[in-house]
């Protein structure tokens, strides 16, 4: 536990940890047992993971160099739990993200080239250059909105789930958010709700230890989140984070149980951002107990490299395949951030002209 | 005749009976103590689906039509208090107001929030704030207050049917005004704005809900003395389009602004603020004036309570200390 000042000793482990062995980076390093993963989803998830981190790169080069200003929370590290959840997930499903969330719209086939316009400003951006990393929007493929306000838009996942239970359709709604915005009594709310009026919610929590600078051992008495989805009587899943298989099973059971019109559930996904809250550094010891040592464990727990040994040894994809693949990611992206760079700012006139959407013109 | 109660109902009647996308949700909803009249029965009427009691989390069920609004739902939260309605603060400020703006215009939350001003009674600090002119700074907000029946019921109705997120607040001071009501025409939210609903040619009055009955009643006893002011009733608080009352203190030089709420960054001080920016000089022939309440909390002591409310015959002695200084 910290000491009277808050601290906790240089080599403190979480030894009250209710998470066990997944809060602990020596764990769960090995490649990953793909259970009966066919190939093409393996190839799926390696594609999406891998256009996620290095889009992410992209964007953390541009916020180094100062070419993208907007404040963007980067989430490299945490790929998996994204691309676990969205294979079940198709464009009539409506999610809901949060400030750190470009794995979340990238997940769900979100485009590339209108992400990073977006972050630059630009009217080519998924939000027409009016929102910036922190509000994204791509409902053709079902990724309904992002916001920074912590745990803002958990009720309006709930909502969308309501909208659903009006329609009698079979879709669901998500909400991701960090272990932060379970500190939120607004989760406590949204939670009680959805349970009470039984709607189709997948709540995901990212658990990540850290909201903004502080660790969760100082912010709450257990660094089990879920534990709040328990005193609602929401069904739990808590899974390795880094594993997409695992998260995959476990979303897919909540997922298929909220279709049936069986309810919430809550998913809670163990991972670690290799970089800081905001900006492209990895935030070492900007607050209490980030150190190095851990950041480079947690490295060693890669949800891609872990996954792309596992398909090497199970001959999915040789290196040279999986080379090639890493090229042509890199290519995709690199023609999203030129197209980017030469696209146009909005106009003047979009100042006023979209903040009432009554008055919006059609295209 | 029908109450302004009443006619509120008939708008939920109306948006629930014509327009499946309309429900209603809120705390209260399915007994009368919190919203009265003006709700009552609708969950026998249209079924517990669509007009649905909730458990006591304004921001979580605020939030909740949020997002409702963003799939072809046309919702209306009702907050019996907007002193509680504080609790979903986000909601309607960070999410609703902003959502078409950050989103490139892609897409809005029509969604409506009724908030009920409870004046009087006894009832305190928490109890009976009127918060609109917070409400009405907000880009992307509509805020409409009607203060007759008619507004009552067709400004709810066209709030309900805009596009954006509207905030509707109700006073219960004008639950038993009574007018007959011609039948339902939809109207379109952003071509409303103020109204004359008296002429007059030695004053302009500007209320908004509750103070412009107060306005009217401040009329009607000038009147007997000879001066004949014309009421202004402000209807749409945001986007504010002031043209007809500049018209009407262009014509009348002089202007006093009566507010339900409290002075500092308020609406009457916006209201003069609008009209002296866009008048000649020399158009306005007296110095303008402004009630309001005191700035403090409403107090429940009986008479700290007479003192605190505004009164018809406060309005009639600021119009004749303006129009006859000495």
């Amino acid at each position: 536990m910290p000491d009277q000042k808050g601290n906790l000793g240089a080599d403190m482990q979480r030894v009250n940890s209710e998470l066990q062995s997944l809060a602990d980076p020596s764990r769960h390093t090995e490649a990953l047992d793909l259970r009966n993963a066919s190939a093409t989803q393996l190839q799926g998830y390696l594609k999406s993971m891998l256009v996620i981190r290095f889009v992410e790169e992209a964007i953390g080069d541009m916020v180094a160099s100062r070419e993208a200003v907007c404040p963007c929370h980067l989430g490299i590290g945490q790929e998996a739990v994204a691309v676990g959840v969205s294979t079940h997930l198709n464009a009539g499903d409506r999610v809901f993200g949060a400030h750190r969330s470009h794995a979340h719209y990238l997940a769900l086939g979100g485009s590339v080239d209108a992400l990073v316009a977006e972050i630059l400003g630009k009217e080519t951006g998924c939000s027409r250059g009016m929102g910036g990393s922190m509000h994204l929007y791509a409902p053709e493929v079902g990724f309904q909105g992002s916001v920074p306000i912590v745990a803002g838009t958990i009720p309006i996942a709930v909502g969308a789930a309501l909208a659903i239970q009006l329609d009698c359709t079979p879709q669901v709604a998500v909400s991701y958010f960090g272990d932060g915005a379970a500190e939120e009594g607004v989760l406590h709310e949204s939670l009680n709700f959805a349970r009470v009026k039984n709607l189709p919610v997948l709540f995901v929590c990212e658990n990540n230890f850290y909201s903004s600078h502080l660790d969760i051992v100082l912010r709450q008495p257990s660094d089990r989140v879920s534990r709040f989805a328990d005193a609602h009587r929401v069904p739990v899943r808590v899974v390795e984070g880094n594993d997409v298989g695992a998260v995959a099973v476990a979303a897919g059971e909540l997922i298929e149980r909220a279709r049936r019109g069986e309810g919430p559930g809550f998913l809670e996904a163990i991972t670690y951002r290799w970089r800081g809250h905001v900006g492209a550094d990895e935030n070492i010891d900007v607050g209490v107990r980030r150190k190095l040592e851990d950041v480079l464990a947690w490295k060693r727990r890669d949800p891609i490299r872990r996954l792309a040994d596992a398909m090497i040894a199970r001959g999915v994809i040789d290196a040279a395949g999986y080379a090639a693949l890493e090229t042509q990611v890199r290519a995709v992206i690199g023609n999203a951030v030129m197209a980017a760079r030469a696209a146009p700012y909005p106009a003047p006139e979009t100042l006023l002209g979209r903040v009432y959407a009554s008055n919006r013109v059609a295209p | 005749m029908t109450s302004y109660a009443a006619a509120i109902r008939e708008a939920f009647f109306y948006l629930l009976k014509n327009h499946k996308e309309c429900f209603c949700i809120g705390q209260g909803l399915w007994s009368p103590w919190y919203v009265g009249s003006s709700m009552q029965d609708l969950d026998k009427e249209f079924g517990k689906e669509r007009v649905i009691d909730t458990p006591v989390s304004e921001w979580g069920v605020t939030g909740a039509a949020v997002g409702a609004s963003l799939f072809g739902y046309r919702p209306i939260v009702i907050h019996p208090r907007m002193d509680f309605m504080l609790l979903a603060t986000d909601p309607i400020v960070n999410q609703a107001a902003k959502w078409s703006h950050m989103l490139g215009g892609r897409v809005g939350a029509g969604v409506t929030i009724r908030g009920i001003v409870n004046r009087h009674g006894e009832q305190g600090a928490q109890h009976s704030q009127a918060l609109h002119a917070w409400y009405a700074h907000i880009p992307g907000l509509r805020v409409v207050m009607p203060a007759t029946a008619r507004d009552a019921r067709d400004l709810l109705i066209a709030s309900a049917l805009c596009d954006d997120p509207v905030l509707y607040i109700d006073d219960r001071d004008c639950y038993d005004l009574t007018e007959d009501l011609p039948p339902v025409v939809e109207m379109d939210l952003r071509r409303e704005g103020p109204r004359i609903l008296r002429e007059g040619r030695d004053i302009t009055l500007v209320g908004a809900s509750y103070s412009t009955q107060l306005c009217l009643q401040a009329a009607q006893c000038l009147s007997q003395d000879g001066i004949e002011a014309e009421v202004v009733d402000v209807r749409v608080l945001n986007p504010l389009d002031n043209s007809a009352i500049v018209a009407s203190v262009r014509k009348t030089g002089a202007l006093v602004c009566v507010d339900g709420g409290w002075r500092n960054c308020g609406l009457a001080g916006e209201i003069i603020a609008g009209v002296c920016e866009r008048l000649a000089p020399g158009e306005m022939k007296r110095t303008p004036g402004r009630i309001t309440l005191p700035d403090a909390p409403a107090p429940t002591s009986k008479p700290l309570e007479q003192i605190y409310y505004p009164t018809a015959e406060t309005v009639v002695a600021k119009v004749q200390s303006i129009l006859s200084p000495n």
